[in-house]
């Protein structure tokens, strides 16, 4: 970590005069920077302010002002608030900005993904392509005047179903009976699709000079969107010299589903559910993370029992998501499925109180703007609630992490096939944007849940997790650890739980009345960062609504940990980030 | 095949009792194919993690058969769409479909595969598999229970049972035709639209 010479104070509109001023919009906060002076005051930020990691990059589309905004979230290691800064360019014309891709690594993909949904260019970036479209798509689909095919109307509900409950397919009114559009006078017969030929010849190295290129044996292998052990749809190009990996290029957006686009159509409250099928193996933690969000701009208190409620919720999802993650790797170590199978009977258990409480085992929609929707039901399987839960947090799942151990931590092939592989050195982990596991597994002591401390986790007495050499059997170790962890919290939140009480402040609503303004709203998910920025402007449904996905990002590194190794260890490093197609392309 | 193969009448005698089954020649290869459908590793979204749990601890898919999933298509029987399908990841999904030998079965996990589910606005999201796929079995939910993806698997299993050797595609001359792969242009195209999208684009206004 690079720790700042001397702590500056002095404000940013002092430091950088005319190039740098407050956000002064009602509801905003945070700074405008001026465009050709971005990458010098980021550097500032960076080096002079302590602002060492870059969480969110996001765009926004201001059309009534004619402008895009690029909206940045920067966070310092040791704690604390974000800083937020923004940069705006004309929406029209070929709107570009300079790229931060060399201030902070972790910039790269979510400055591809401003590209590809808004067209808004990013000068000096090594590889701006569209990241989850495809290049030949027509339009930049998050911008406010691009209409999806099956467009209704700007707003949920919509006016032409609601409230006569008129109903219809809407496949009907397309000529295709498809949601598909083609420019005027396109003829597909002539149309010659590159392929992913931009991509290969960057690959070959074809921009290199030609000295620079090695035109040996190597080879060019695709892995995926189909493959077994890709955890879903993901995909990875591979440069090969024999065995061994010379470059690798994720490429992703096959499960990309517009859930912003989506997510801006929808009233505040609908959101809620979708959250849950971003990183559907922790939904808890979604609602978590955007109920705050909203909360930040509503300005509602949680009620203490639904605090306690949320957080043995959420500790209960993330011992679900290691276990899952942890069964995976191993997994792809080549142990097919007997270890999984030890662990999903554990995950079952967790699922039973989740049905139980929230109706559902994986899309929990449980949590609601100011509290929760439900109590806890009297009984779960037959057995008294408090008893199903205590007995599954002090007894089966302390043994049955006990028997993982056993099992598998000094396991011969597992610590021959994970120690020393993927390496992530602490610095690039940071400057890299990772987060959650991956970050802490590189010795950074990283937790939001200290770190910027939300619901009533300052309260509550637990370790964040570190291990110092970041490759995949230190990730592996991070996941056992925190289990343990979020056992001691739920241990404490049942102890501490008032036995009755509210749990929602005031009565839960349909619409909500949410104020002017943006609002950044973060959980640490079992993934890592998990942040939703959100914009209101008072009417019932967010004017933006971006989500900060930890998969995602943490994918960023991804082929700097696989250069060097073997193809087989690719599998395993993939395993070890641990992914979700939901979260990555959305 | 003759009727009169599938409607034996043949007595057994004692001695053989026990030792020799009569049955017709449909109800043998049903019986067989039924038990030992053997799906493809094949996960799209969230469905595909319930698809998982039918297969994990609790719910036991092997109970039917069906444990033995396979990453290949050209070992597999059954297609599980377990999750959205995107305009981007429809090419590979017909293109897996295409490489399964007959006989072959698709089921529709989840509202999502069924027909867009709750993402069914969204602009890269297609709205079913069915819009390319024929699809035997329906599952819906979002996601649906292991309980339901097993009682769709039942479900396919009392249609394999009612199938006659006499009578299926594959064993007819010509047999199935490859479903044409769709390509991704301005939009997705449907190779089989090509004429409409050239036809209906001219016309624009
Ligand atoms: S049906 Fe629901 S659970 Fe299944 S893939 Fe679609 S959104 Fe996910």
């Amino acid at each position: 970590m690079v720790a700042p010479s001397k702590p500056i104070t002095q404000d940013l509109t002092e430091r950088f005069p005319g190039a740098v001023s407050k956000d002064t919009r009602p509801g905003y906060e945070g700074y405008i920077v001026s465009a050709n002076k971005l990458t010098e005051v980021a550097t500032a930020i960076r080096d002079e302010y302590g602002y060492e990691y870059l969480a969110s990059v996001t765009g926004v589309d201001y059309i009534a002002d004619g402008k895009l905004e690029v909206v940045y979230h920067a966070s310092k290691m040791s704690g604390g608030a974000s800083l937020n800064f923004k940069v705006q360019a004309p929406r029209d014309g070929e709107p570009e900005i300079p790229s931060l891709v060399g201030v902070w690594q972790g910039a790269d993909f979510q400055e591809r993904e401003v590209y590809d949904l808004y067209g808004l260019r990013f000068s000096g970036h090594p590889d701006l392509r569209r990241i989850l479209m495809w290049e030949e798509f027509e339009g930049w689909p998050m911008r406010k005047d691009w209409k999806e095919v099956y467009y209704e109307q700007d707003a949920k509900p919509f006016k032409t179903r609601w409230p006569e409950g008129s109903v219809y397919r809407i496949e009907e009114k397309n000529r295709f009976n498809k949601n598909v559009r083609y420019p005027k006078g396109f003829d597909p017969r002539s149309f010659k699709s590159d392929g992913d030929e931009k991509l290969y010849a960057l690959m070959r190295g074809e921009h290199l000079p030609e000295h620079q290129r090695i035109n040996t044996d190597e080879i060019i292998v695709n892995m995926g969107p189909q493959h077994p052990s890709t955890h879903g749809v993901f995909r990875v190009v591979v440069k090969l010299d024999g065995e061994s990996v010379v470059d690798l290029k994720p490429v992703m957006g096959y499960l990309h589903r517009n859930h912003e686009k989506i997510g801006e159509r929808n009233t505040w409250l609908m959101n809620m559910p979708y959250t849950d099928r971003l990183d559907y193996l922790s939904g808890m933690g979604n609602n978590h993370g955007y109920a705050l969000a909203v909360e930040k701009l509503i300005g509602s208190k949680v009620p203490e029992r639904a605090e306690y409620l949320r957080v043995l919720m959420v500790e209960l999802n993330r011992i679900a998501n290691h276990l899952w993650a942890i069964g995976f790797l191993i997994n792809d170590l080549g142990a097919f499925q007997t270890p999984m199978l030890y662990l999903a009977k554990q995950r079952e258990l967790i699922l039973d109180i989740f049905e139980a409480t929230a109706g559902s085992r994986m899309m929990c929609n449980y949590m609601r703007f100011g509290g929760v929707v439900r109590d806890l039901p009297s009984r779960i399987r037959d057995e008294d609630t408090l008893d199903f839960i205590t007995d599954l947090v002090a007894e089966r799942l302390p043994a049955a992490l006990d028997e993982i151990e056993t099992l598998l931590t000094f396991n011969e092939i597992i610590r021959t096939r994970s120690i020393g592989v993927g390496v992530l050195p602490a610095k690039q982990a940071i400057n890299g944007s990772a987060a959650g596991p991956l970050l802490r597994a590189s010795g950074v002591p990283y937790d939001l849940r200290r770190a910027d401390p939300y619901s009533i986790y300052d309260r509550l007495d637990f370790k964040v997790c570190t291990r110092p050499n970041g490759d995949v059997y230190d990730r592996y170790l991070v996941r056992i650890d925190e289990m343990r962890e979020s056992i001691k919290i739920l241990k404490q939140v049942l102890r501490d739980m008032p036995a009755s009480g509210a749990i929602m402040d005031g009565e839960s609503k349909y619409t909500h009345k949410v104020p002017n303004g943006e609002s950044y709203g973060r959980v640490e998910n079992p993934k890592g960062e998990l942040g939703y920025y959100v914009v209101s402007n008072g009417a019932p449904n967010p004017y933006r609504y971006h989500v900060r996905a930890p998969s995602f990002i943490n994918l960023t590194m991804l082929g700097d940990l696989c250069k060097g190794h073997k193809v087989a260890d690719i599998v395993v490093i993939l395993g070890s980030i641990d992914i979700v197609l939901g979260e990555v392309d959305r | 095949m003759s009727d009169e193969l599938n409607h034996p009448d043949f007595p057994v005698p004692d001695e053989l009792q026990g030792a020799v089954t009569v049955t017709t020649l449909d109800r043998i290869y049903n019986w067989s194919r039924r038990s030992s459908v053997m799906p493809m590793v094949f996960g799209l979204a969230c469905c595909a993690i319930e698809m998982i749990c039918a297969a994990a601890s609790r719910f036991d898919i092997s109970r039917f058969g069906m444990e033995v999933f396979r990453a290949t298509p050209r070992q597999s029987d059954l297609m599980i769409v377990s999750g959205t399908v995107t305009k981007k990841m429809v090419p590979q999904i017909v293109r897996l479909y295409n490489q399964m030998p007959e006989p072959k079965y698709v089921i529709a996990m989840g509202a999502c595969a069924s027909g867009g589910g709750p993402f069914k606005e969204g602009y890269n999201v297609v709205s079913g598999i069915d819009k390319y796929l024929p699809v035997d079995v329906y599952v819906p939910g979002c996601p649906p229970t292991p309980q339901a993806l097993l009682y769709g698997l039942i479900k396919l299993q009392e249609k394999i049972d009612k199938q006659s050797i006499s009578q299926v595609p594959w064993y007819q001359p010509g047999g199935n035709e490859a479903v044409p792969i769709p390509v991704l242009g301005p939009d997705i195209m449907d190779p089989r639209q090509f004429e409409m999208i050239r036809r209906e684009t001219a016309v624009e206004a």
